[in-house]
């Protein structure tokens, strides 16, 4: 979303958070330079003096609170209670919207399958902004489960396709069209990965992360074959007005920094029966 | 317990004292590791955003190191099976010295591994009863396990035999035998986990491969004994203490074993890949010819080709490895041309292209390059510190005052 600012309201307003704010994009456009481009060390210069002063500045990102809170399947439902009312606390002042913080549990008997019809895609992509919205998903970095990739009619060889395919229309012609995210696999090899069961398959089929609990090791990215799910490589960033104030624990609640995140079938809405 | 103390106290002066050449050294180090820490702790502000990861290529640089240092770690075995179970004297001298850098390559392993991570301060949840660690099922779980074990044992071994011989004593065998043999095998364990890490999973066909824990071995196996030469031939030149000739020549017969069979490994995966010429084969044609166009890593894959092959010229040239110059520039050849091929050679076409086709290239960025190098200056450091003391105390230099 170019041209439209989108950080947090709240710190807008302190002009020592900005200011630091200019410092660290200093320092991070320095750091990000790639090491075989000329004028590297002039960079590193830069960035080592600029980083002092960030240095300086550096605090700790997770409270004592956090830091002991509980696997999501040991929580009891007064642990819950807190933690939910914490999420929402802390939504609450950094975007300045009252959310609330639900957690529908898995149905009995009931199983998820989803379908696409691939000779009815017409790769318009709605799909992939619809889900960006209602999932709270960080617009600055981007991040979108869906990637809709265009194939050369009567091929399925992914390499020789594209997810950035633009123009005035489509269906381009003699172009399919073919959506991945993640599939919810009945033997999930990235929950086979996780270190720590940060990530596990309910008994509804829906694999989900507890984000509180995610070490954002990211092997479970390197194990998924669909390449499902995305890292918050920054703190993302939602505009105040897009926040969807219906969110789940295990779903579409805004993501904290450094962990991963991908599909999860809409649990908030499709448990509910939506 | 007092003199646990004062063997402390005296290491550690022992460790911070030295000539002034020595000194440079050590604050060298020091500013380097600082720098590292410096760009770190704006990494742990900012997010990984620092570095250049993308969606596409979730891995990079810290991992490629840490592939390399479980390697390294995991070549000490290569001293300590001649030691104790051939019993060769001369070898005995030096032992201690591969121990401890098993102990470092170990650390060093250990801080990749954690600045690679989006949530550090969740180390918490791999601890037993505060986290849950998803043991057996994930590789992951394994390698944190194998290799916080082999750490513990490559500080037990040497810890124990030099505090024995810091107070006159006789080592007592059951005190530390066991455990030596106990890391023989678990050296093997650390990199075959580490490979079954990422062979483990069909969706990277790159990494998919029965030979991942084979090549993992044999390459360290020639990387490992190649620091080990350097190592000596600068405690050689910069101290009074003698390495023996006999001990290079053990390692460069090693090295002149491992590293053609690391070619030849290396090889039987290429005809594997390129014969078949399958969809799959895609990472590997990116990484030696590139593809659609990009071919970020094929200069460096070749060139550590070329590195490892003029390392093996010198290290069957007798001519050549007889003298001091050849011998380091093989050595080092043979580290670089390793390093290369099995960090950024191997880890990065993992990804590339991903399994949906996209095709992301990935340099890592300056903070990535600084974080790097700070590990490696901590890993020089606290190697340095405890080669010189064990050094000093195996030569009667340090010694309890009774
Ligand atoms: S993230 Fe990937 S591996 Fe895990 S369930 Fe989804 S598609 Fe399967
Ligand atoms: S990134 Fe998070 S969910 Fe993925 S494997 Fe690591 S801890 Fe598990």
């Amino acid at each position: 979303m170019p041209g439209k600012s989108i950080s947090d309201e709240s710190t807008q307003k302190r002009p020592q958070a900005r200011a630091l704010r200019r410092v660290e994009a200093e320092v991070e456009t320095a750091l990000k330079t790639p090491i075989d481009r000329r004028g590297f060390l002039k960079r590193l210069g830069a960035a080592g003096a600029t980083a002092t002063a960030a240095v300086a500045t550096g605090g700790c990102t997770t409270s004592w609170d956090t830091f002991f809170q509980k696997h999501y399947k040991e929580m009891t439902d007064e642990d819950k209670e807190r933690v939910f009312a914490r999420i929402e606390k802390e939504a609450e002042k950094r975007f300045g919207r009252r959310v609330t913080v639900s957690d529908p549990g898995p149905l009995d008997g009931v199983s998820f399958a989803f379908c696409i019809s691939l000779s009815l895609c017409n790769g318009n992509r709605k799909c992939v902004h619809a889900c960006v919205e209602e999932n709270n998903q960080s617009r600055n970095p981007a991040i979108q489960y869906i990637k809709v990739v265009e194939l050369d009619r009567g091929t399925l060889n992914l390499e020789k396709g594209t997810a950035y395919y633009e123009g005035d229309s489509v269906p381009a012609a003699d172009k399919v069209y073919l959506p991945m995210q993640c599939n919810q696999c009945d033997n999930p090899p990235c929950v086979k990965a996780c270190p720590v069961e940060a990530t596990w398959k309910e008994k509804d089929g829906i694999v989900v992360i507890d984000y509180d609990w995610c070490i954002g090791c990211r092997y479970c990215m390197a194990a998924c074959p669909y390449e499902a799910r995305r890292f918050n490589y920054r703190e993302p960033q939602v505009p105040r007005a897009d926040i969807n104030p219906n969110q789940g624990y295990l779903s579409n609640r805004v993501r904290p920094k450094g962990v991963v995140e991908k599909c999860h079938f809409c649990l908030h809405r499709t448990r509910n029966g939506h | 317990m007092r003199t646990y103390f004062q063997y402390w106290r005296d290491m550690l002066r022992c460790a911070f004292t030295g000539s002034n050449v020595y000194y440079a050294w050590i604050a060298l180090l020091v500013l380097l590791t600082a720098s590292g820490l410096a760009v770190y702790v704006i990494q742990l502000r900012v997010g990984l955003a620092v570095t250049n990861l993308t969606q596409q290529v979730s891995w990079g640089a810290y991992i490629a190191n840490f592939t390399f240092l479980v390697g390294v770690a995991a070549a000490a075995v290569l001293l300590v099976v001649p030691t104790y179970v051939y019993h060769r004297e001369d070898i005995r001298e030096v032992v201690l010295i591969a121990e401890l850098m098993a102990a470092t390559a170990i650390v060093m392993c250990l801080l990749f591994v954690t600045v690679d991570l989006g949530r550090p301060e969740r180390f918490i949840h791999f601890l037993p009863f505060l986290g849950r660690l998803n043991f057996p099922l994930s590789m992951l779980a394994w390698d944190v396990i194998v290799l916080t074990g082999y750490l513990l044992l490559n500080l037990h071994v040497p810890g124990y035999l030099l505090y024995q011989l810091y107070r006159g004593r006789q080592p007592a065998k059951a005190a530390y035998l066991p455990f030596v043999f106990l890391s023989i095998f678990w050296a093997i364990s650390i990199h075959t986990v580490t490979a079954f890490l990422y062979g483990g999973f069909g969706g990277r066909p790159f990494w998919n491969t029965a030979i991942m824990a084979p090549r993992f071995l044999v390459s360290a196996f020639a990387s490992g004994p190649a620091i080990l030469i350097l190592v000596f031939v600068a405690i050689d030149r910069f101290t009074d203490i003698e390495i023996r000739e006999s001990i290079f020549k053990f390692l460069r017969r090693v090295i002149s074993i491992a590293l053609p069979l690391n070619f030849f490994l290396l090889g039987c995966e290429l005809f594997k890949e390129f014969y078949t010429d399958s969809v799959h084969t895609a990472s590997a044609e990116y990484l030696f010819f590139g593809l659609f166009g990009h071919g970020l890593l094929v200069p460096y894959i070749w060139s550590a080709l070329a590195m490892s092959g003029a390392a093996i010229v010198i290290f069957s040239t007798e001519r050549l490895y007889r003298d001091r110059r050849w011998l380091i520039a093989g050595s080092a050849l043979c580290v670089l041309g390793v390093w290369i091929e099995k960090g950024m050679g191997l880890i990065i076409p993992g990804f590339i292209p991903t399994p949906t086709g996209d095709l992301v290239e990935y340099t890592p960025s300056a903070g990535e390059f600084l974080i790097c190098l700070g590990i490696w200056a901590f890993g020089a450091l606290i190697f340095t510190a405890m080669a010189k003391v064990a050094l000093a105390i195996q030569h009667g230099r340090l010694r309890a005052q009774t």
